[in-house]
């Protein structure tokens, strides 16, 4: 029986998502490396494989290109598959068939047919796995016409955005982050979806917007306690969705504060973050009364050792020192007699 | 041997509707009409005719860069097609896609697409789908020998081996990829050996022969539809045209280094003309039945280019229709 108040935690609540859409669709498929071990998937896919049977639940060879295209084929042949990829790092064997095809499919073709495929990544980083086990690579699928970049960051949502993401008619690429299975919150036991491209307002705020996607969403609501007690009040904003992105929701809350930091786990060169700066610039731009900072993975590959990681990924300390930044008072004026100051050597 | 009356106008009507229209293109790719890359697969009409002929309409195709034959032999509009390759909104692809992306899913022609053994996967996804669905739809994935240098093919070997999947792999071997000979790439010529190790049923057949492909064909499919799939069916062949266009030293690039000898050995081998000859010595046809038929798919080829050439080009407007579903 149902509990009013029943828990999840963001690994299960994916689980629950795929049970959910099996049992109503036969054409909905699981296949990727490693569905059968938690090893690699956590217990997003747990009682799965007894329940569907192993042509709904396909554990694969590594061969990452292969099965990213045979996910997106099935699709065109009526399947709504998940194709599994449990660390992103490897998907870049299978930007052929996510790329070349699925995203360019239904356009090349003139609309006559949808790619119905869920292309779900998983950014698995820290624990001293380097360069090749821990990249973020959401803005590069964002990037692409034709792709839906879907990045949760509750259990709710993970929930939800899956089962949104599955009913989609095009090709979708649901990020989430190891960082985050083992989050929990009460999210409900019926079967819902949330609609891609519309954001979300964590917490409310009057002077400073804080653009948070994925993990650093969590990171951002730590940042934005801190800073009440600063007495400063951050607004934070989760786009859930990075393509297509909720820029209204950014907007409305631009309006509001002028100021705004993005917090996004992916590097800062051409990211997700620059974009959404880009935005504020082009249609935001009467709203800011500072300028835009960024909280990023700086433009180097994951380092390996504890001393190096914890340098290199942004937490809700950087995210403070960002929004400090733009809210003290003399900021521009220095910043302008930084630049005289400059020039006149 | 016998084949019915039907299969044979069928098989005959197929390959010259494909030829004439490939030869169609020529004067118009020449004089600049049509601008999108266009590779034209007269020579190779054997292979599509033979091998779409055992399908059934909700089998599954994909095509590559050279797929004007397959679509057409699974059913896909004549119209539609010539049209997409001018670019026209009434093409296949509303003119999105140009000669190198003909589709048509009402008859199963899921697509086609010039990145080299990129549609492999495709169809090894359509075959799964058949299986997970326990339907006794068949996939057939139509792809070069340069495709046998990518990482695909054997990942595609491998898994539709190992789950049995419903595919026909169909290399079709015109001993070129673009430009360069198939010992510049390969170490062996023999194509239908790389699916052994996988324990598929590999053949190599003579992809002129329409007749040798319809019964190899055949046999694959009805093997696939009883779940002892996959096979492969390496069909030799050879390209008349150039790799891109009517013919590189025709066009002026001087890039088509084929040796004149080997071209005209070849031509000899001309796959419409040998059915000709079967039809006429033993297949019961006579030269004015044949007649009968080269006409009425002349009619019909030179109906599609009006049509095409009076089908109005995609509109500014519409840019940015159909970027998502």
């Amino acid at each position: 029986m149902s509990l009013p108040n029943r828990t999840l935690s963001y690994s299960l609540a994916i689980n629950e998502a795929f049970h959910q859409l099996m049992e109503r669709d036969e054409s909905v498929m699981l296949i990727g490396q490693g569905v059968k071990s938690p090893w690699y998937v956590g217990n997003t896919a747990q009682g799965l494989l007894a329940r569907f049977g192993e042509r709904r639940v396909i554990d694969t060879p590594v061969s990452e290109n292969a099965m990213t295209g045979a996910a997106v084929g099935a699709a065109l042949a009526g399947m709504r598959p998940i194709v599994e990829h449990p660390r992103m790092d490897f998907m870049l064997y299978a930007i052929d068939p996510i790329v070349n095809e699925a995203a360019n499919w239904f356009y090349m073709n003139g609309g006559k047919l949808p790619v119905p495929a869920v292309i779900w990544g998983v950014i698995n980083r820290g624990g001293e796995q380097g360069a090749q086990h821990s990249q973020a690579l959401h803005a590069l699928f964002a990037h692409i016409p034709g792709l839906k970049v879907v990045m949760p960051a509750t259990p709710t949502d993970a929930k939800g955005l899956m089962i949104a993401a599955v009913q989609d008619d095009n090709p979708v690429v649901f990020i989430d982050d190891r960082w985050l299975y083992g989050e929990e919150e009460v999210v409900p036991e019926e079967f819902y979806s949330i609609p891609l491209g519309k954001g979300i307002v964590r917490r409310q705020g009057s002077d400073v917007t804080i653009v948070a996607v994925s993990y650093m969403v969590r990171e951002a609501l730590k940042a934005a306690e801190e800073l009440a007690q600063q007495g400063i009040q951050a607004e934070v904003v989760d786009p859930r969705t990075v393509k297509p992105l909720d820029f209204d929701l950014i907007h409305q809350s631009l309006q509001k504060t002028g100021r705004l930091v993005v917090a996004d786990g992916g590097w800062k060169t051409c990211g997700v973050a620059a974009e959404i700066a880009a935005l504020a610039a082009e249609k935001a731009f009467t709203c800011l009364k500072a300028p835009v900072q960024r909280v990023t993975l700086p433009d180097l590959p994951a380092p390996a050792s504890r001393t190096l990681e914890a340098a290199y990924y942004p937490a809700s300390a950087d995210i403070v020192n960002a929004v400090n930044r733009l809210v003290q008072p003399c900021h521009e004026e220095l910043a302008l007699l930084h630049r005289v100051s400059y020039a006149a050597q | 041997m016998t084949y019915s009356r039907k299969l044979l106008q069928d098989l005959y009507a197929t390959m010259l509707r494909i030829r004439m229209s490939e030869e169609g293109f020529v004067e118009p790719i020449l004089n600049r009409e049509i601008r999108c890359p266009v590779h034209l697969c007269s020579g190779e009409e054997a292979i599509a005719a033979g091998v779409c002929s055992v399908l059934e309409k909700d089998d599954y195709i994909f095509g590559n860069h050279r797929s004007h034959g397959h679509y057409l032999a699974k059913g896909g509009g004549l119209k539609e097609m010539v049209a997409e390759v001018f670019c026209r909104e009434t093409g296949c692809s509303r003119g999105r896609g140009g000669s190198m992306h003909l589709i048509d899913p009402s008859c199963g022609m899921l697509g086609s697409a010039p990145i080299v053994g990129g549609t492999i996967s495709l169809a090894l996804g359509a075959a799964m789908a058949a299986w997970v669905r326990g339907t006794r739809q068949v996939a057939v994935s139509f792809f070069g020998d340069g495709a046998t240098g990518e990482g695909t093919l054997a990942e595609s070997l491998n898994f539709a081996a190992l789950k049995k999947l419903p595919i026909v792999f169909v290399c079709e071997n015109n001993l070129y990829s673009t430009h360069l000979c198939i010992d510049e790439i390969r170490v062996s010529r023999n194509i239908y050996k790389m699916a052994l190790p996988f324990g598929e049923k590999g053949h190599r057949i003579d992809g002129n022969d329409v007749l040798k492909v319809y019964e190899h064909a055949k046999q694959a499919v009805e093997l696939c539809r009883n779940g002892e799939g996959p096979v492969f069916l390496e069909c030799l062949t050879y390209r008349q045209r150039g790799h891109v266009g009517p013919d590189d030293n025709v066009q002026g690039t001087h890039t088509d280094i084929r040796p004149a000898a080997e071209v005209k050995r070849w031509l000899k081998k001309d796959p419409i003309k040998r059915l000709e000859k079967y039809l006429l010595q033993q297949g019961g046809f006579t030269a004015e039945e044949l007649q009968k038929v080269q006409a009425a798919i002349s009619r019909e080829v030179s109906e599609a280019f009006d049509f095409a050439r009076q089908s109005p080009f995609p509109a500014k407007e519409d840019l940015s229709s159909y970027v998502f579903a």
